[in-house]
């Protein structure tokens, strides 16, 4: 550069801004050919009605490489500017996709759905407060209120509480590992697997048949009448919240058991040579330990029961009084095509999970996680 | 620098070849109709086997996708801008919907005087919305009907009922002799409770009569009307007494409905009774399904007000077009005559409305008598759950049943079935 610079000609300056004439050429026509490449391959994609696996092929080389491509282009762009800004501007090439993303698939729609829920069911005309007076009101969405916090309280409750107490008592077993793949094994289970596994588990025949649900056999076992549990208000729920704590405890465990793993063995000596009881030793060492573990764990499956779903649809349907929120927001939107009741209910949902979420966000930046 | 600009370049020839690629392949013309309804494996199967003469003498290729979850995708797809061809809607609701919306095409003329030739005009006012016509029933199906276990209804000398009063004559026979008159199952994953409006249904036809069961359809007169109340109440005789129903209210609440038909064929039978569609063929045991004729007996629901006769509840497939194009055009017209349905009917598991179709291709006596009390019934209304807006038709009225059945006031399940009406 600097012998370029010193060796400067009349006819350089002409040359030079030949030079620069085509960077600008170069830096507008570069974009505009990526452009125009994505173009076509977007409207190949959508019009094409090549064999499948021509067109699976490029959607292939399409979407890696148009995501290199995208990247390359921003790169080089961003280089084009001086040192100290292209420094500043080089993080968001790499964050700037992620961003696009979720702006465009999830904060777009969220606000879509705002939007929509002012709105009546076929999205046409404003109607206020209308859809959440119905989501406060109507009798069917005050029970899924109910059972929603049945859920949080117990579902969660229930997969900590023993997924907690089975970390502790495999922690000092022999058969640690034995035991621990075995309360994990469900975590591998579908929701919607699951509540066919169950749907044996509480099968109803009448009195005098063969029982063929686990839980009727045993209680005609004891002489005792079976029961249609599906339909015994209000245990039926608690029935359905023990199959995801029969999911989630595998979760819970393997987390909270990781944890203990980290408390330092001195410490927990120390507090037996001063003649700490087991309970004891629990409560004030091991339990703050692995407090901000708890807290995330609980956080997770709070969500979790928060947008249960697929457990009551494919149990009860919401019959017999066990109604939950998700399943409401589904039934409007899909079974009734009321989008505006719909969108409400899921404004609902996500508004009711963003406390939970911005809790657990605080304890990830507590432990610098962040 | 260098190897961004060739990466570039080299990205830029393969997109153009692709896109060239492209336009090659568009060139190349077929003929294909997309397809989309809501029967799956073996109704699907036999659905194509039913279409394949047309697909050889045409040469057009009719590409058949179902889903179980086809009312849902459905949506999705017309509002993706995304729809098929031709759908086939088994909810009028659905039809009612869309065409509201603008995106059917109406029925154009050659079709409508074939459909005015080979239906009832009961289907082409079923088809419509604001008096234009849009849907082309094909395979439909009728619900008024009283399943038994021939063999068992022999050995015990029971007869066929020919009037309400004779089928409460008989119950309390049965329940006499030790056995149970009827086998109910409600459960239905997310449908559940329609099988109890179906019941609903059939008693208002037989006591209300089908004007007023239209005007209950169009919510002119409400659910807490007496005429709906004293359905479920006639209803209630029979499935609130844990005499009459095989595992009492339990049972009616958590039995699949194809699972429930099954107790008339177990040794012994564990009920005598079981009153569904013409469907219910498809979900016995196989060994009954073998030897139909000998060991499964049906009867039309009898009449309770004499007045009305004995009306058929039923229901059907209605097949819409969404892109309008000659080919489709060849097959709705094809669609709407006897022919592509004679397959089907021979293969059995089908019922069709067209008036001119030729009863003996069904495969047994069974089948027969049910399509000759389909064509020659003298009021047939479609299934008034299926025309109610989705919050009742498939929400309330269905949650409604259930929770009746479970025990809730009457009084309160009407209110609250009334309250779903958007």
């Amino acid at each position: 550069m600097e012998e370029v610079s010193k060796s400067k000609e009349p006819g350089s300056v002409f040359q030079d801004s030949l030079v620069s004439i085509g960077r600008i050429l170069v830096s507008v026509s570069i974009p505009l050919i990526a452009f125009l490449v994505l173009w076509g391959g977007f409207l190949f994609l959508r019009d094409s009605r090549a064999h499948q696996g021509v067109i699976a092929v490029v959607a292939i080389l399409w979407g890696v490489g148009g995501v290199a491509l995208l990247f390359f282009m921003a790169d080089w762009f961003v280089n084009r500017f001086p040192m100290q800004i292209a420094k500043k501007l080089q993080p968001f090439v790499f964050v700037g996709p992620a961003l696009v993303v979720l702006g465009w698939y999830l904060f777009l729609p969220t606000v879509r759905s705002l939007y929509l829920s002012f709105f009546d069911a076929m999205s046409r005309e404003f109607v206020g407060l209308d859809n959440y007076i119905f989501a406060f009101t109507d009798p069917k969405m005050l029970e899924s209120f109910r059972n929603n916090l049945l859920w949080i309280v117990l579902g969660t409750g229930g997969a900590v509480g023993f997924g907690l107490l089975v970390a502790l008592l495999t922690d000092r077993s022999r058969f640690e590992k034995l035991f621990k793949s075995l309360v994990f094994l469900p975590m591998a289970i579908s929701f919607v697997g699951a509540g066919v596994i169950w749907r044996f588990v509480y099968a109803f025949r009448p009195a005098g048949e063969a029982q063929i649900g686990l839980l009727n056999a045993v209680v005609s076992f004891f002489g005792a009448d079976p029961q249609a549990w599906f339909t015994l208000r209000p245990w039926n729920n608690i029935f359905l919240i023990i199959i995801l704590v029969w999911l989630q405890t595998g979760y819970a465990m393997v987390i909270i058991s990781a944890s203990l793993k980290g408390i330092p063995s001195s410490i927990i000596e120390a507090g037996r040579i001063d003649g700490a009881s087991e309970t004891r030793i629990i409560r004030s060492i091991i339990i703050p330990h692995i407090y901000g573990t708890l807290v995330t764990v609980a956080t997770t499956i709070v969500i979790i029961s928060l947008k249960i779903f697929d457990i009551v649809f494919t149990m009860t349907n919401g019959n017999f009084g066990t109604e939950v929120i998700a399943s409401m927001q589904y039934k409007q939107m899909f079974r009734f095509y009321h989008y505006g009741r719909g969108s409400a209910i899921a404004m609902i949902l996500v508004i009711a999970v963003i406390p939970v979420m911005w809790y657990n966000l605080r304890q990830f930046k507590k432990r610098e996680v962040f | 620098m260098k190897k961004v600009v060739c990466l570039v370049l080299i990205l830029l020839i393969t997109g153009i070849s692709f896109a060239a690629a492209g336009q090659r392949g568009e060139a190349v013309e077929e003929r294909v109709v997309n397809l989309f309804g809501p029967f799956v494996d073996e109704e699907a199967r036999r659905f194509e086997e039913a279409i394949r003469p047309f697909e050889q003498e045409t040469g057009i290729q009719v590409r058949y996708e179902g889903s179980g979850d086809f009312e849902t995708l459905i949506s999705v797809r017309v509002e993706g801008g995304n729809p098929p061809d031709i759908a086939a809607l088994p909810q009028p609701g659905l039809m009612k919907n869309f065409a509201e919306q603008g995106y059917l095409v109406p029925m154009w003329d050659s079709l409508q005087e074939t459909v005015d030739s080979n239906y009832a005009e009961v289907w082409k006012e079923l088809g419509s919305f604001e008096g234009v016509p849009y849907g082309v029933f094909h395979r439909v199906n009728a619900k008024s009907f009283v399943w038994y276990p021939k063999k068992a209804w022999e050995n015990a000398g029971y007869e066929i009922p020919a009037t309400w009063d004779e089928l409460e004559e008989l119950m309390d026979e049965m329940v006499a002799n030790g056995h149970t008159p009827w086998a109910v199952g409600m459960e239905s994953a997310g449908a559940t409770g329609w099988v109890g409006t179906d019941w609903i249904e059939d008693i208002m036809l037989r006591t209300a009569g089908p004007e007023l069961y239209d005007q209950w359809v169009d919510n002119e007169i409400p659910f807490t009307h007496p005429a709906v109340k004293e359905a479920f109440e006639i209803l209630g005789d029979i499935w609130l007494n844990p005499d009459y129903i095989y595992g009492g209210t339990s049972m009616i609440l958590t039995t699949s409905y194809t699972d429930s038909p099954n107790a008339l064929f177990a040794d012994p039978p564990r009920a005598m009774m079981h009153r569904q569609g013409n469907f219910v063929t498809s979900f016995l045991p196989q060994h009954i399904q073998d030897n139909l004729e000998e060991e499964v007996g049906v009867f039309p629901l009898p009449a309770i007000d004499e007045q009305y006769g004995i009306p058929i509840l039923g229901g059907g497939d209605q097949f819409v077009v969404f892109n309008d194009n000659p080919d489709v055009r060849e097959f709705m017209e094809f669609l709407a005559t006897w022919e592509s349905g004679e397959l089907w009917a021979k293969a059995g598991g089908a019922l069709f409305p067209y008036v001119n179709q030729d009863l003996d291709a069904y495969p047994n006596e069974i089948e027969r008598s049910l399509a000759e009390a389909l064509v020659n019934a003298e009021v047939f209304r479609f299934d008034a759950s299926d025309l109610m807006p989705g919050p009742v038709g498939a929400g309330s009225f269905w949650t409604g049943m259930v929770d009746w059945v479970g025990g809730t006031d009457l009084n309160r399940v009407l209110e609250n079935i009334e309250r779903g009406w958007p």
